[in-house]
C-alpha cells in the first residue's frame, strides 16, 4: 500500500469528554489506508497522549496528521503555558497535573515519555506562556 | 475464551455490548491510570479498573480490548455506556476488588 493522506483536528482544552476522539478517528483512518496495525497502534498512542496533553494543559491545539509512502508525521501545536523545563517533563512519573485531572486516571506523568517511545523520530519545542509543538515521525 | 465465558464464569453484570460477547479473550491488563493502560496492556485483553468515566472507552478502543470490566460494584456513567455502546465495547461491572478478579481470570486463561 502505498496511499497517503493528509488532515487536521483541533483539540479545546478542558474538553475531558472529548478525549480520545481524534486519536480514534485516526486509527480508523489509518486502517482504511492499509497501515499496519503495530505502526497503527504507536499512532494512535502518541495522538491520545497528545490530546490528553493538550486538553489538560492548553488553551487549544491542532492535531495535524500527514501520511507519505515510507512514514507518518503527527504534527501538534498548542496554545498555552508551555513547558518550562522540557528534560525534566520528559522524565517518567513527572506532572504538574492537578488533583481532578489525576483522579480521572490521567496525569500521570507518563505522556510524554509514551509519546517518545511510540515515536521513530520525536521532536519537542516549548516556549513558556506560548505553547508547545511537538513532531512525532513513525516510519510506516 | 471468549468475553461471554468470562461473564458466566464469574458472575459478571453486563451494562453494554451484550452483542459483542464473542470477542476472544487472549489476556488481561490491571490498571487505573490510563497511560499505563496505554503502554502496557495489549489488544485482546480483558482491562480491568475502577474507573467509570467515559475516557476509559477511548483507551479501550485504541488498543482493542476485549471487554472492560469495573471493580467493586463500580457503576459506568450514562456517557460511558453511550460511548462503549457506540464503539462495540462490552463494559462489565464485578462486585470483586481488582485483585480478586484479576486473580481469578488469570486462573481461567492460565489453568
Amino acid at each position: 500500500m502505498t496511499q497517503g493522506c493528509e488532515c487536521s483536528f483541533s483539540v479545546e482544552g478542558e474538553k475531558f469528554a472529548e478525549a480520545g476522539k481524534v486519536s480514534v478517528e485516526i486509527k480508523k483512518m489509518l486502517k482504511k489506508i492499509g497501515i499496519p496495525d503495530d505502526v497503527r497502534r504507536r499512532a494512535a498512542i502518541a495522538t491520545y497522549e497528545s490530546e490528553v496533553n493538550i486538553i489538560s494543559y492548553a488553551i487549544e491545539g491542532t492535531v495535524k496528521l500527514q501520511v507519505t509512502r515510507d512514514r507518518i508525521l503527527i504534527d501538534i501545536r498548542d496554545t498555552g503555558p508551555g513547558i518550562s523545563n522540557i528534560e525534566q517533563a520528559m522524565e517518567q512519573g513527572y506532572s504538574t497535573a492537578n488533583d481532578r485531572i489525576r483522579e480521572m486516571g490521567f496525569g500521570a506523568g507518563m505522556g510524554l515519555f509514551n509519546i517518545k517511545n511510540c515515536s521513530d523520530t520525536f521532536e519537542i519545542s516549548s516556549e513558556e506562556g506560548k505553547g508547545t509543538h511537538l513532531k512525532i515521525l513513525i516510519n510506516r | 475464551m471468549d468475553v461471554a465465558f468470562l461473564v458466566e464464569k464469574l458472575g459478571l453484570t453486563v451494562r453494554c455490548g451484550e452483542d459483542r460477547l464473542d470477542r476472544e479473550v487472549s489476556g488481561g491488563y490491571a490498571g487505573d491510570l490510563l497511560s499505563n493502560v496505554l503502554a502496557g496492556s495489549k489488544n485482546g485483553d480483558v482491562w480491568v479498573t475502577c474507573q467509570a468515566h467515559q475516557n476509559i472507552v477511548a483507551v479501550s478502543v485504541l488498543k482493542e480490548h476485549a471487554c472492560i470490566i469495573l471493580t467493586q460494584g463500580r457503576q459506568p456513567d450514562t456517557d460511558t455506556i453511550e460511548r462503549a455502546s457506540q464503539e462495540g465495547i462490552p463494559l462489565l461491572v464485578t462486585e470483586l476488588s481488582g485483585f480478586e478478579i484479576a486473580g481469578r481470570i488469570y486462573g481461567l486463561l492460565h489453568p
